[in-house]
């Protein structure tokens, strides 16, 4: 059952959101814990949102409500400004996705995929082959398929695509509708290097033309470095959330990274100086506000090793997860 | 508007069906064998021993019988691809769509539907062979008739599947509810005098109503009608219609809700 009570602040947050989602709860059937247990968060029109979080975080459950294909224990979420529990039809208006496990018929070519989903969507009239379909249909198709490059198997059975080609023809299929937002379960697994990339120099243009919101869990960190902004999940709870620079601020710092041949006259030095410091067996230097140049410069001990590291958004994250 | 978005919808998911027995010869060849082996093993058997001594035709009775169980039981296990799809997992694909749940389903019936038809033809066509007469009025009555079969089917097949998790659930426990309405709904031999504990199955059995509507329209200004038909067509109907509607809302509303209450 749905909790209402919390609806008129969820209505409020909704101005400046496409997703607003308060206090969500799912319990799978005979599950002891939550799969995701009263997370609230927003997603900004436009934004690039990436949810992160280790298997059985809660990612797909998360997902899995947001687009209507399971239903919350309670809490409240708006997709687009429709209310799951009220109107899961303008939800599915809304959005597209593309699911973790490729949602394909194999029987099926991969035109005959995107025409059903075309005309379960109300885009296009139903027509039994692709030559009777609307122009507007035939282009669309082979525009979104040049793109991609499946432009050529669009005619084939669906199971004689490779992994990366299914994932290709599902995001042609999930854009058919120019929806306002698009989810995005872990898109590129199972994709080469290449595929990844073309994947996601399509995803950016998509987002610069439509103005579309993207959704995305991914187990790669570095797709999440582009996200505006991120939220990590573990065991059904937010443990981080704001933009990747400000949780990897939040969580690790830059330092400077440097040697010397005579270590006992660094190690003096630094000492004599106050610098703080850590040996690993290099001396790192927590930098916290001080240029790297600054302390350099402040440093008289011939060096024989100096860089900065800049901490990745894995670095955050792996430190997020150990400490919730 | 919706209405036409929806009619498009059920025709896409009906044209998915056939196309997936179309390319699919195996499947396509056991289904039209497997009547022929009824019709012309059990009905050839039966009518040489029996020939007309019971005041009918054996042969002819079984051929409508074979003919409203095939349509009935095809549709009807034909259901099976809405736990094929959740397992394959597309029929996350299906309900993501902002169409009506009763849509999908009555696109999934319509598809298994198309699906039986061929199998219908092939029994009629094998049953002019071996000798049935069939005039082209009871022809057209026999296609009209098989559709409704059909479709009663159809959603027979839903109500029994909302309540199965899996593949394996369904094959296991289809056969158990078909079998015994082959027997306790006439299709191989006549069911006007049965004993007490066979008539409260017989009467419960809703192939019983399908088999008894198809040969009510076969036999109807015929000689054997009284020996064969249990009660008129009309009486059926009125058994049948319900019977869809009831069984469609009910399979439709706990399946969606089976696939969203995980």
């Amino acid at each position: 059952m749905l909790a209402t009570r919390s609806r008129p602040a969820a209505d409020q947050r909704l101005d400046a959101n496409t997703i607003v989602v308060q206090d969500l709860v799912k319990r799978y059937r005979g599950a002891e814990l939550n799969a995701v247990d009263g997370i609230s968060f927003n997603v900004r029109e436009g934004e690039l949102f990436a949810l992160l979080g280790p298997n059985g975080a809660g990612k797909t459950t998360t997902i899995s409500i947001l687009t209507t294909t399971l239903a919350p224990t309670s809490g409240v979420a708006l997709v687009g400004g429709h209310d799951l529990a009220s109107d899961p039809s303008g939800v599915r208006r809304t959005v597209g996705i593309i699911f973790q496990k490729p949602s394909l018929d194999l029987n099926l070519t991969a035109e005959e995929n995107v025409r059903l989903h075309a005309i379960l969507y109300g885009l296009f009239p139903y027509r039994p082959f692709f030559p009777l379909m609307p122009l507007a249909y035939r282009e669309r198709v082979r525009e979104l398929s040049t793109i991609l490059g499946i432009e050529r198997e669009m005619f084939k059975p669906v199971k004689t695509f490779s992994g990366g080609m299914k994932r290709k023809l599902e995001i042609v299929r999930s854009l058919m509708h120019r929806p306002r937002v698009l989810f995005l379960d872990e898109p590129t697994s199972g994709l080469d290097t290449a595929s990844r990339r073309a994947l996601w120099d399509y995803l950016r243009e998509v987002r610069a033309e439509t103005r579309a919101t993207v959704f995305l869990t991914t187990h790669y960190l570095d797709e999440a470095e582009d996200a505006d902004r991120i939220c990590i999940l573990d065991k059904g709870k937010i443990v981080a959330e704001g933009t990747p620079a400000h949780v990897k601020q939040d969580l690790t710092h830059e330092y400077l990274v440097v040697d010397a041949a005579d270590r006992d006259a660094l190690r003096r030095e630094l000492l004599a100086r106050g610098v703080a410091h850590r040996e690993t067996p290099l001396f790192e230097i927590p930098l916290d506000g001080v240029g790297a140049h600054t302390l350099l410069k402040a440093i008289d001990t011939p060096l024989t090793t100096v860089r900065t590291v800049a901490p990745s958004l894995e670095d955050a994250y792996i430190k997020v997860l150990a400490r919730s | 508007m919706i209405a036409a978005g929806e009619l498009h919808s059920v025709l896409a998911l009906a044209q998915r069906d056939l196309t997936k027995l179309l390319r699919d010869r195996a499947r396509l060849i056991t289904t039209v064998i497997f009547p022929f082996i009824f019709i012309g093993a059990l009905g050839g058997t039966l009518s040489a021993s029996f020939g007309r001594a019971p005041g009918f035709d054996f042969l002819t009775l079984t051929f409508t019988g074979v003919y409203a169980q095939t349509l009935f039981q095809s549709t009807a296990m034909g259901m099976i691809s809405l736990v094929i799809d959740r397992e394959n997992d597309f029929s996350q694909e299906l309900f993501i769509a902002p169409v009506s749940r009763y849509t999908i389903i009555a696109g999934r019936i319509l598809g298994e539907t198309l699906v039986a038809l061929p199998q219908a033809l092939a029994i009629i066509a094998f049953g002019l062979v071996i000798g049935i007469h069939i005039s082209p009025g009871q022809l057209v009555a026999l296609i009209g008739t098989g559709l409704i079969v059909a479709f009663f089917g159809g959603a027979f097949g839903v109500l029994v599947l909302a309540f199965l998790n899996n593949q394996r659930a369904a094959n296991q426990v289809f056969p158990f509810i078909f079998l015994p309405q082959f027997f306790l709904a006439g299709v191989f031999t006549p069911i006007q005098v049965m004993p007490w504990y066979l008539e409260i199955p017989s009467r419960i059995a809703p192939l019983r109503y399908a088999v008894d509507f198809i040969r009510g329209v076969f036999y109807a200004g015929q000689p054997d009608y009284e020996h064969v038909v249990l009660q008129s067509p009309a009486a059926n109907l009125a058994i049948i219609v319900p019977g869809f509607l009831v069984c469609i809302v009910i399979g439709t509303f706990f399946f969606v809700r089976s696939e969203r209450n995980r």
